[in-house]
């Protein structure tokens, strides 16, 4: 066993898991944290990826002890005490969520990509979220979701949960 | 029979609807989208175990031994069973149960599961996998259904009689000779169906409990919750009442998880032998060998029509490569020629199909069960006919639609029918009169063209996997003081939102928010059975119960609120969580007020519905296979830009009209359009389910098996038709898999449009581009 300081969602968090786990596992096994999911557990459909200071990874291919000293960013983090963050709502509003299991992934993707581009084109949106494998929605709800939300981002604060 | 009017398409409460038709969140949304949604794996209990499963590395093999002591001697190890501990036999079909939990005596694919462990971890439960000593005696394994078909020494299934084939189905309509006879053209090509899956994002899992009391509780990632309690009873000897099956929230399932698994039965038997929670995960690797994917399907059709283009008969030849084992496999084969007798009316038809047993990993239903392949040979026969008969693809269609309130020539009901309209939303939004055979080569060089194609599907099954007389789907409804009415429903929830569906038909029913509607869904403790999510029938049948159940309810709200005021029944409206007095508006109270006192008057509120199909089908053996209550109609036109240099289809544009009678939620209903076009594309093109000469799958990984991404799938432009069906709830049908199946033929007629060539086995590669191209080159040439 090894001992590991992470900080998850702004708080400092204490645990034990063997020195071979992947930040997926301690997520999901040692802190509770299940939004985070797992699909293939070898980096191929996304479905896990986090946000490690502001930039999405896959947390099925990063050791925990990678993580240490870095701001980790789970689904469980972007909803703060006034609501849902405007993506998640707007997965919800424009049916973007089916089964919902790549969800948590592709709203991390999501949200690290209007970080860094408030105004992406569709085709951006596409290239940046191709590393979340969706199989019911044929992403064009998830892309429209992504535009909408990305419009109520560039609203002021006060509007935007309104 | 004619079409029955149960509960009528009109809205409950006079002129027009509060929640259906208009877009709405799913009951379920905002927990998935922040995390808080339970995913089977998301769960654990106190002092759990995880449990692992041992594989065969044959194909085909006798079990001389297994010895299991260096295992259990390894410290974490809690138990190991094997084939000896679960030797009942299974299968989803009554009639065809061959499966086994766990192997006895023989593995008949790569894969198949032998022996499981139950550790205190994961990497305990793997270690010991390896300490299993097993013994086989090699056999030759079949790999190609042809070659299944000619030798069986020794069967793969001891108990097929020295053959391997595990249904043969023939049927014959109407005078095939004089069909012929009387045709101007007749075509006949073969085609083939590659192997798909359905990749669930979330892969196969279960927890089993097992309490002092003897009650066996099993958490499952299932898209049939009352076919897994069944199969659990049967299989561990239990009295069905001593068993509780939940499905917890599902990541996606398209016909992946509706046979019972291995992984069920294992936990349930070692939370049984341990007294300890047992959980099994498997592996990605594991579902592809678990599959149960589409089948592969070599085709012959044979089709006649006159100068005209109209169709005298078809005929077709079908070898179905089954897998190992028979899943669903019986129902496939019917399904394979059942479900092709729309929307074209034929005059006379054939269809003889052969379901074979190969050592490969079982194949089962997937979205479109046994529809989609014979779906895309005959819509490509048909536009050979076209091009034939020189007459336009839609037009040549157009001639041979079948009308609304018919019968198709196998003896299955047709009731409403909107394919006419989804065929002219389709040829006018793409542009098909100016566009089609004129697209020649785009800007960058890529030869463009568009391609039509039709399909029907069913409304959920009229006949119930195993014979009962009891309703096919069922609901019960209990009515708070505060306001608030939870539904039970056996449905199961796989994503496609039939909670939510469920949620807005009672909120409709009853005048309610939708936030006073919960729904507890898929627990065999808590809920009336409903047969599952398969075949597209939650919308329809639990729909139906929902509306049945509510409208045995609304009465005693009705006229207590009534009685309250002293006025006559037909005044009091429930609507927007109010009671109303229609002639006298200001007059109102809240719903809440409203149940208090209905209970007050009645007792303690609640109610119960349910649906059951009519009699329906055919007068012949497997006439009912494909009868359906209303079957649903699709028309897509799918643009191809393809390279001809490197064979490379690129897919820029789908348009697709899909008839699902009223939309309860246009919302949903655009998302399972879309999810049914994308899959289409993604196996016509990128995804193929294959087995190597060794037996082993050529690339069990999200990786190797290519599922389209946001870069590869197309603009998908989802257009909705609704023919009211008089039997639907409020009018509605099946949204979930019919507009799967044409996009394939017309992506492949497109091809034809844009290059010229007949793309006649899948998928779509490169490789078969650029061969039917030199083909092309050397037929002029020569």
């Amino acid at each position: 066993m090894r001992a590991y300081h992470l900080t998850v969602n702004g708080v400092r968090r204490r645990v034990a898991a063997p020195p071979h786990w992947t930040l997926l596992e301690v997520l999901r096994y040692e802190l509770g944290l299940t939004g985070s999911k797992q699909g293939c557990d070898k980096g191929d459909c996304g479905a896990c990826t986090v946000l490690l200071d502001g930039r999405p990874v896959l947390a099925c291919l990063t050791l925990a002890a990678c993580a240490e000293g870095k701001a980790i960013t789970t689904i469980e983090g972007l909803r703060t005490a006034e609501g849902p963050d405007p993506l998640q709502d707007a997965f919800d509003r424009t049916g973007a969520l089916q089964c919902g299991f790549c969800q948590p992934g592709m709203i991390l993707s999501a949200r690290a990509l209007l970080a860094e581009n408030p105004c992406p084109s569709r085709a951006q949106i596409r290239a940046a979220l191709a590393g979340n494998l969706c199989r019911c929605t044929g992403y064009t709800q998830i892309l429209q979701a992504v535009e909408e939300a990305q419009a109520e981002d560039s609203r002021p604060a006060t509007q935007a949960n309104s | 029979m004619a079409a029955r009017d149960i509960h009528g398409t009109a809205p409950p409460w006079g002129e027009s609807f509060s929640i259906i038709g208009k877009p709405q969140r799913k009951v379920d949304g905002l927990a998935k989208a922040t995390g808080e949604a339970r995913y089977t794996d998301d769960l654990s209990l106190p002092g759990m175990l995880h449990a692992k499963t041992l594989r065969s590395p044959h194909p085909h093999a006798r079990i001389l031994s297994i010895d299991t002591s260096a295992a259990l001697a390894l410290e974490g190890v809690v138990a190991v069973i094997t084939g000896a501990d679960l030797p009942t036999r299974y299968g989803v079909i009554p009639w065809t149960q061959d499966e086994t939990a766990l192997a006895v005596d023989r593995v008949r694919f790569i894969g198949d599961e032998v022996a499981a462990v139950a550790a205190v971890d994961e990497e305990t439960a793997n270690r010991a996998l390896d300490r299993i000593e097993v013994r086989y005696e090699v056999l030759p394994a079949y790999l190609d259904p042809e070659e299944a078909l000619e030798h069986a020494d020794p069967p793969i299934h001891e108990t097929r009689r020295g053959n391997n084939v595990s249904k043969h189905v023939e049927l014959e309509f109407g005078d095939l000779e004089a069909g012929f006879e009387g045709a101007e053209v007749v075509l006949e090509e073969d085609y083939a169906f590659h192997g798909s899956t359905h990749a669930a994002i979330e892969p196969h899992c279960a927890l089993a409990h097992y309490g002092p009391d003897g009650l066996l509780t099993l958490w499952s990632a299932t898209q049939i919750t009352h076919y897994v309690h069944r199969a659990l009873a049967h299989v561990l000897g239990l009295p069905p009442h001593r068993i509780r099956v939940v499905q917890p929230c599902l990541g996606g399932a398209f016909g992946g998880k509706s046979d019972p698994f291995s992984l069920e039965f294992c936990v349930a038997k070692l939370a049984m032998e341990t007294g300890r929670p047992v959980k099994m995960l498997w592996t990605r690797e594991e579902v592809f060998y678990a599959h149960r994917g589409r089948h592969p399907m070599r085709m012959h059709y044979r089709t006649g029509a006159t100068r005209d283009g109209r169709i005298t008969a078809v005929d077709a030849r079908i070898l179905i490569d089954g897998g190992a084992y028979s899943s669903f496999g019986l129902v496939t084969t019917y399904y394979s020629g059942q479900l092709l007798t729309g929307p074209y009316a034929f005059p006379a038809y054939r269809f003889d199909s052969t379901r074979v047993f190969t050592n490969k990993p079982p194949c089962g239903p997937k979205r479109g069960h046994g529809s989609v392949q014979p779906r895309f040979a005959f819509e490509v026969q048909l536009d050979e006919v076209a091009e034939a008969l020189g007459i336009d693809p839609i037009e040549l269609r157009r001639r041979n639609l079948l009308a609304s309130h018919s019968e198709t020539i196998n003896g299955q009901r047709i009731t409403s029918n909107g394919i006419a309209e989804c065929l002219d939303v389709v040829e006018r939004e793409s542009g098909w009169k100016e566009r089609r055979g004129r697209l020649g080569r785009d800007e960058q060089g890529l030869y463009r063209g568009l391609g039509v194609a039709c399909s029907m599907y069913i409304s959920g099954t009229n006949y119930p996997v195993y014979p009962n007389d009891m309703p096919q789907a069922g609901v019960q409804l209990k009515v708070d003081r505060s306001g608030v009415v939870t539904v039970f429903t056996g449905g199961n929830d796989i994503g496609q939102g039939s909670n939510s569906v469920v949620a807005y038909l009672v909120a409709e029913e009853l005048g309610l928010q939708l936030d006073a509607v919960r729904v507890v869904a898929a627990d065999t403790d808590l809920c009336p059975v409903d047969l599952g999510a398969y075949s597209s029938r939650v919308t329809f049948m639990v729909g139906n119960a929902a509306i049945d159940a509510c409208r045995k309810l609304r009465p005693l709200i009705v006229e207590a609120v009534a009685e309250n005021w002293e006025v006559e029944p037909r005044r009091v409206r429930l609507i927007g969580g109010q009671a109303i007095d229609l002639e006298d508006p200001q007059h109102h109270m809240p719903t809440a007020e409203a149940f208090q006192l209905a209970e007050a008057r009645c007792d303690t509120l609640g109610a119960t519905g349910s649906y059951n199909t009519p009699t329906l089908g055919g007068d012949y053996r497997g006439g009912t296979i494909g009868a359906s209550p209303a079957y649903s109609f699709t028309a897509h036109v799918v643009e191809v830009a393809v390279d001809g240099e490197t064979g490379r289809i690129q897919v820029p544009k789908v348009w697709c009209a899909h008839d699902c009678g009223r939309a309860l939620n246009p919302t949903l209903v655009r998302g399972q359009i879309e999810g049914s076009c994308y899959m289409g594309i993604g196996e016509a093109l990128l995804e193929e389910h294959r087995v190597n000469r060794f037996g082993l799958h050529a690339g069990p990984s999200l990786l190797d098996y290519r599922l389209p991404t946001s870069l590869d799938t197309p603009e998908i432009e989802a257009f909705i038709v609704e023919s009211l069906d008089p039997e639907g709830p409020y009018g509605a049908k099946e949204a979930g898999e019919g507009p799967l199946h044409s996009s394939i033929p017309a992506l492949a007629n497109a091809i034809h449009d844009a290059l010229g060539i007949r793309l006649r086995e899948l998928p779509f590669t490169p490789a078969r581009v650029l061969a039917a191209l030199r083909k092309k080159r050397e037929e002029r040439g020569s």
